[in-house]
């Protein structure tokens, strides 16, 4: 079975590029250069040195003791959370802005919903002195003001989406639209394995060191580089991707996506994409994604900005429809209260994304010799608010 | 039934050989719901040589915030593709000139697009603009369902377009290429610099099979004019939109409106 994308960027059925004739010029010079800028050796050795010396990789692949015992199986955290500026999304993030350079771009843009992308985007453009247009929705603005204002330390100008939902969804479609008005000089750098392709190949491939390194690091500690199950939380799905990556031909490891169920899945509050989407097109995709019969995208609901996405990346899309992978939800309760539980047990606060998926872990049997990998995507300074909110710290 | 140019409105339209042709984009459902087919009649009447009818949708990418904002108040007025279709069941009753629908794809997809094509034709529709719609998808997943359906598929060209892909859009089309006047989202008035000029002129000389209509940024009559040096005509949208917000009783100011042009 083949789970990567075709030469015409689709996934099965879905992928593609479905874009205004507007971007069709810098898709297409993307499409065109991607694979082989990305596969130069000079390329390769400055992104190489920068996740080492600058992100801080390899992460640490940690045994998480007191969470196996609770659990009994061997569950292993993925350190994404130790990336300089607190999340994967900074992996894609420095690929991104070499690619950036090597088309000869000015200017950056990036849509975020937590803020972990535009901090990101924010950080590697003060690191290559380009400059960053940030679109955030203006309600994330407000829940996730620590990494407005560290967005705007960073050098980047932050631009509310007033429309919509004023969520993810509508900062995407800001970000579109300047880059719609702005075709010569501007990259922009899309923050998970959504958009049209190349871009949901391109992200992917970037985080694919999460799975890369993992399968190494299990081999030095378990003796066996397959683990029984990985574990990711799913908004648009790029930390999943990248811990799923190189595995996903190994079909013995069992792969769990963790989707936000909101206030639950039938509350009419939830962002359980699989659960309530069907398929259609979104921000230059056919995936899966949450509409009316009609054909109109559905505002999501998720505590945790970063998984407040109507849709997933085509990829997801077509390991879901042909049951690669297993996606399932996590309410904001269950989440938060995991969140708490690693705090407590292993002494690392969890952005409330990632605590999609560590909540999973309650609902799970496991046979004491199973190993499981956990992505833990990125730290939960940034939610510190809701979480005091919630527990009335 | 097999693509039959001269059954085809546009075509005809084309094939007289007018210049000057003024289209006019807005919104079904906005600013109210069954103001459609009056809408259309009036800008008939007033002198419209052809129509575009959106149909609108939640995250309309191209679009700036003039039409944005037509889109969600018809959202919200409780249009859709099936109330649209019902309005338009009498238009040819009423209006002669050719119209087209326009709008994104993922409501087409989710009708069904070779529904949509039928129901389309059924009514009187003549082509279609999808915006979001690249070539690829088109060419592979959904070129038969026009065509079997007599409806025209309308590509989108801009100033970025390269000469090789504007000719395959050329052979793929069959009454007119929308000209972008500027890369950009709909609403932002056309800059008459001579930038314009070398655009336009590297197009005519190109001497398309198909002709060339300019749509975004025509806000007024010298946008107009200068879109119609160079091509067989102009859309105006955004400008329209925002004179149907503005206008309480709109119907019979729309002959001024249309004035404004031509």
């Amino acid at each position: 079975m083949n789970y990567g994308v075709n030469e015409l960027g689709y996934y099965g059925d879905f992928g593609g590029a479905y874009i205004p004739e507007m971007l069709y010029p810098n898709i297409e010079e993307l499409r065109q250069q991607y694979l082989n800028i990305t596969a130069d050796a000079a390329f390769i050795a400055e992104y190489n040195q920068l996740l080492k010396d600058y992100v801080g990789r390899p992460s640490p692949l940690y045994f998480a003791k007191r969470f196996s015992e609770k659990y009994g199986a061997n569950i292993f955290f993925k350190r994404e959370d130790l990336n300089h500026t607190g999340s994967h999304k900074i992996n894609n993030a420095i690929g991104q802005i070499l690619l950036a350079i090597r088309l000869g771009k000015k200017r950056i843009i990036a849509e975020t919903g937590a803020g972990q992308h535009g901090v990101a985007t924010a950080t590697v453009c003060a690191l290559k002195g380009i400059e960053c247009i940030v679109y955030m929705g203006e309600i994330d603005m407000e829940r996730q003001a620590p990494n407005v204002a560290r967005m705007k330390m960073l050098g980047a100008t932050v631009v509310p989406a007033t429309s919509g939902s004023k969520t993810l969804k509508d900062a995407t479609n800001e970000a579109m639209r300047d880059w719609i008005n702005n075709p010569v000089d501007t990259h922009y750098i899309i923050g998970s394995v959504v958009g049209p392709y190349p871009y949901p190949d391109m992200v992917a491939r970037f985080q694919s060191i999460i799975s890369q390194e993992t399968k190494k690091q299990l081999l030095e500690q378990t003796g066996s580089e397959l683990p029984d199950y990985v574990m990711a939380c799913v908004g648009g799905g790029s930390n999943a991707m990248g811990m799923f990556y190189h595995f996903l031909d190994d079909e013995a490891v069992k792969l769990v996506a963790v989707e936000a169920a909101g206030k639950g899945v039938d509350s009419g509050h939830s962002a359980a994409t699989t659960f309530l989407g069907k398929e259609g097109v979104l921000h230059g995709s056919r995936t899966i994604l949450m509409q009316t019969d009609d054909g109109q995208v559905v505002e999501p609901y998720s505590i945790s900005a970063g998984l407040d996405y109507p849709g997933i990346g085509p990829q997801h899309a077509h390991l879901y429809k042909i049951n690669r992978a297993q996606y399932v939800s996590i309410t904001d309760d269950e989440a938060l209260q995991a969140g708490l539980l690693c705090s407590q047990l292993e002494g690392i606060i969890p952005a409330i994304e990632t605590a999609h998926a560590l909540a999973y872990l309650e609902k799970m049997t496991f046979k004491p010799t199973d190993n499981v990998v956990i992505c833990l995507s990125g730290r939960g300074d940034k939610d510190l608010t809701t979480y005091i909110n919630y527990f009335n710290f | 039934m097999i693509y039959e140019p001269s059954t085809n409105r546009l075509n005809k339209l084309f094939s007289e050989g007018k210049k000057n042709l003024l289209s006019i984009y807005f919104t079904a459902g906005h600013p109210a719901l069954n103001t459609t087919i009056d809408i259309a009649e009036a800008l008939e009447k007033a002198g419209a040589d052809f129509l575009e009818i959106g149909f609108p949708y939640s995250d309309p990418l191209a679009d700036g915030p003039t039409i944005q904002e037509s889109s969600l108040t018809a959202l919200n007025n409780g249009m859709n593709l099936n109330v649209l279709f019902d309005e338009l069941a009498n238009l040819r009753k009423r209006v002669s000139i050719p119209v087209l629908l326009m709008g994104y794809a993922n409501p087409m997809v989710q009708y069904g697009v070779e529904n949509f094509c039928k129901k389309a034709a059924e009514v009187g529709v003549d082509g279609v603009i999808v915006p979001d719609l690249p070539m690829y998808e088109y060419e592979k997943l959904y070129s038969n369902y026009f065509k079997d359906n007599n409806l025209s598929n309308i590509f989108l060209v801009t100033p970025q377009t390269a000469e090789q892909r504007i000719r395959k859009i050329d052979e793929l089309s069959n009454s007119f290429i929308y000209l972008l006047s500027s890369a950009s989202i709909t609403g932002k008035a056309l800059d008459l610099n001579d930038t314009v000029d070398t655009y336009f002129k590297r197009i005519e000389d190109m001497q398309l099979n198909n002709p060339t209509i300019v749509g975004f940024g025509i806000a007024g009559k010298a946008a107009f004019d200068k879109a119609c040096q160079y091509n067989s005509g102009a859309i105006v949208g955004s400008a329209f939109v925002k004179y149907l917000n503005n206008t309480k009783n709109y119907l019979p100011g729309i002959a001024e409106f249309i004035g404004l042009f031509k």
